[in-house]
């Protein structure tokens, strides 16, 4: 087992760093872009395209760059260190992945070119509002008209969906689960978009008889390529709160340094610095098991297991850190102007994205029992 | 970034399974599973198999029995040896003073300790911990006065582990009351306990164990040669060796052997009418406690990676943290799956309590000591604070 990065990875973080920093190092500037639609900036998005950072994932064949999940992590780390809002995991490693997953070539080429060429948006519209983080559709019905399909029901919360110039849409055929293509302009397609708390956006989309194309062929249940899709997300959200709650401690770690209370420095607490220690130990912790959940995705290991345990990991951590952070700061840190509190709150939005720790908890319980000792160095990993 | 072993890791970690599991008597073996106390014969003779595969003291230097392995190895080494319920080569002699003798002896004590103490011809206990120098180590009170060739040593050791087995103690005591810092005045001197003047006097603990003494020094007379190193220089070995102590800490294999355990005991146990394996609460708390583990393997992993120029990484007291914490909290789980059978400490033959909840409390309470010893999880907080942190 190797946790370190070769040269042409290490250049990949380099750059993305650069990048990002150059667009987000004073978080001023985040919170501008974030105000205002899309909530990311353009820009950056394209410059994100020209580095090759959107095409990542994919086969060079359809447009991609053929890396594989350890860059898609060095990427997500990277944009969780700063905050970055453009779309990365929703677009790319969520949609883009399912595209990947599931579309046939003509499909894969068509879509997946142009995200990575930072000319389509892509979001994957699948949660529903009566529904709990379920790879299955229940509440979006489609029905076949002609050559193509129509799709009608709700779909919300929709991370992006305003923006989206695709949509991947899952939606029920005959009680499985298909995934669809939807124009973001299509006829009967009502897409109401609106601010979530960590400066993103998401989307009610109210589907009305509106027109789609069937992703891939036939129509078995896809439910298991979504779960897929979801857990690789759930291993690349994981690395972007690794990257957040580095920056949180940091930022903590910094302010006890030099914010003074009864004459002196506060890391002249033992109170806080223990708790800042503990917050070290849930950020490592949480780092290793980022870490190697994409190196399992990489070498084709249990994915759906290896996305819970990161999950269940960076939840637990993500709370604890982003928490302390902001009672570390005092009241400085729930103010809109400082950064910290921004990490709280994004922390607090992927904890809640595709399952949060308890949810993770569960699914792990459910086999628990079935294996004496967990052994990751057994090869490849599984449950 | 590779997940997988290499092929020769892979390898050698077979050769080290298969030896811990047919070589080492499963007598033995069964007892450390069992969590039952080993005989010192048992230590012993476990020690000694182990030793003459050369696998005892790996990590000493190679004119001395080492392997001269990479971190990796070792880190294999240690938990498959845990994996199996091999006990582990004597701390005190491996770990701690073997290393600082190789390291800082003179030639004549290398060839005389060095080969005994890697095959516990000679049993070490620690003469470190004071009744007011704990933590505080260098407020350490015990004195020698050099007179003549020989050191005289007066004063107290406690938490002295095992010291009822030990042949010989090394034994941290000032030698110079006046140095201006009290870390500059203390040295390293090593004796047989059954010098004249050493009393052992053992310390009950709440597990009903005798596990650790005090011991008392009057006039104890000890040879100038036994002197380790320089004098004035102890608190530099002591470092040293306290470092080394901390290598391995997490104890990865021994809590995953627990866990494993656990499992096995919820699915014996009934609760409401069916196997407590199947309390979805139970089961939520041991994937819980699993994946914690997973993680804390998984930083040990990048932690000996990293650590190969040497110097340990300094995420390596996180491992000492977490790593008594989830120890602490796999007997605790257990003690938890035993319910009201984990009254039954001390039952006897007329009792049908399974042997395995039985022990169940006793362990607990023993590993109340885990976050305690080796630099307390506090020491551990301050380490990461300052030198990671910055505070």
């Amino acid at each position: 087992m190797d946790f370190t990065y070769d040269s042409e990875q290490n250049d990949l973080r380099e750059a993305v760093r650069g990048l990002l920093q150059r667009a987000y190092g004073d978080s001023e500037r985040r919170r501008q872009v974030v105000a205002t639609d899309p909530g990311f900036d353009e820009k950056t998005w394209a410059q994100l395209a020209e580095m090759g950072v959107l095409g990542l994932p994919f086969a060079e064949a359809d447009g991609g760059m053929g890396a594989g999940p350890v860059e898609v992590g060095i990427v997500a780390e990277e944009m969780g260190r700063v905050l970055a809002p453009e779309p990365f995991v929703e677009s790319v490693v969520l949609a883009g992945g399912l595209v990947a997953a599931v579309g046939t070539a003509a499909q894969r080429s068509a879509v997946l070119g142009p995200l990575s060429e930072g000319s389509s948006v892509l979001a994957f519209a699948h949660a529903e509002p009566a529904a709990r983080w379920s790879p299955s559709a229940s509440a979006v019905t489609a029905t076949p008209d002609g050559e193509g399909w129509r799709l009608t029901g709700v779909k919300e919360p929709v991370p992006g969906g305003a923006r989206a110039d695709v949509l991947v849409v899952s939606a029920v055929v005959d009680g499985g689960t298909a995934l669809f293509l939807v124009r973001g302009d299509a006829a009967g397609l009502t897409r109401t978009g609106y601010r979530t708390h960590d400066g993103g956006r998401a989307a009610n989309l109210t589907l009305d008889g509106t027109p789609a194309e069937l992703l891939g062929e036939g129509t078995a249940d896809r439910s298991a390529d979504v779960e897929r899709a979801q857990a690789l997300a759930r291993i690349a959200y994981a690395n972007e709160a690794v990257g957040a709650m580095d920056t949180a401690l940091r930022t903590t770690a910094e302010y006890l340094k030099t914010r003074k209370q009864f004459g002196v420095t506060l890391n002249r607490f033992q109170a806080l610095t223990f708790r800042a220690a503990d917050m070290y130990v849930s950020l490592e912790l949480a780092r290793s098991t980022a870490l190697w959940a994409s190196m399992v995705a990489d070498a084709g290991g249990d994915v759906v297991a290896a996305g819970n345990r990161a999950r269940l990991q960076t939840s637990r951590a993500g709370r604890h850190v982003g928490k302390e952070a902001i009672q570390l700061h005092g009241g400085i840190g729930v103010t809109a102007e400082y950064s910290v509190g921004h990490y709280t709150s994004r922390l607090t939005a992927i904890d809640h994205l595709l399952g949060d720790g308890d949810w993770a908890a569960d699914r792990l319980a459910e086999s628990v029992d079935s294996y004496p000792t967990v052994d990751p160095l057994g090869a490849p990993y599984t449950a | 970034m590779r997940l997988q072993l290499s092929p020769e890791m892979e390898a050698f970690r077979d050769e080290m399974r298969t030896f811990f599991t047919t070589q080492v008597p499963q007598e033995i073996r069964d007892t450390i599973a069992a969590h039952r106390h080993l005989t010192r014969d048992q230590y012993v003779e476990a020690q000694q198999v182990l030793n003459a595969a050369g696998l005892a003291v790996p990590h000493w230097p190679v004119e001395w029995g080492g392997r001269d392995w990479t971190p990796l190895q070792r880190h294999i080494w240690r938990e498959e040896m845990q994996l199996a319920s091999v006990p582990e080569p004597l701390a005190f002699n491996t770990s701690m003073i073997g290393p600082v003798v190789a390291t800082f002896g003179n030639q004549e004590q290398k060839e005389r300790f060095l080969p005994a103490t890697a095959n516990l011809d000679i049993w070490w206990c620690q003469g470190f911990s004071e009744p007011d120098a704990g933590s505080d180590l260098a407020s350490l009170r015990t004195t020698a006065v050099r007179d003549g060739d020989d050191w005289v040593v007066n004063g107290q050791k406690t938490w002295t582990t095992l010291g009822q087995y030990a042949d010989w103690i090394f034994c941290l005591v000032r030698t110079d009351p006046t140095a201006e810092k009290k870390q500059r005045g203390i040295s390293m001197l090593v004796f047989p306990m059954d010098s004249p003047g050493v009393t052992l006097r053992p310390i009950q603990l709440i597990d009903g164990g005798h596990e650790v003494n005090e011991v008392f020094f009057e006039d104890v007379r000890v040879p100038a040669e036994n002197l380790i190193g320089e004098e004035n220089r102890g608190w530099d070995y002591a470092k040293f060796l306290l470092g080394n102590e901390r290598v391995g800490i997490a104890r990865v294999g021994a809590t995953k052997k627990l866990i494993a355990q656990a499992k096995q005991h919820a699915r014996e146990v009934t609760s409401g009418g069916r196997p407590l394996s199947e309390d979805p609460r139970t089961a939520a708390r041991i994937a819980e406690l699993e994946n914690e583990l997973l993680a804390l393997e998984l930083t040990a992993l990048r932690v000996v990676a990293n650590s190969a120029d040497g110097k340990p990484h300094p995420a390596s007291s996180v491992l000492k943290l977490r790593g008594s914490e989830l120890q602490q909290a796999a007997t605790e789980l257990i003690v938890d799956i035993a319910g009201p059978l984990s009254l039954a400490s001390f039952a006897d033959g007329g009792s049908q309590v399974p042997d395995w909840a039985r022990v169940a409390t006793p362990e607990y309470l023993n590993y109340r000591k885990v976050s305690i010893y080796g630099g307390s999880n506090e020491v551990q907080r301050t380490i990461i604070a300052g030198t990671i942190l910055g505070l």
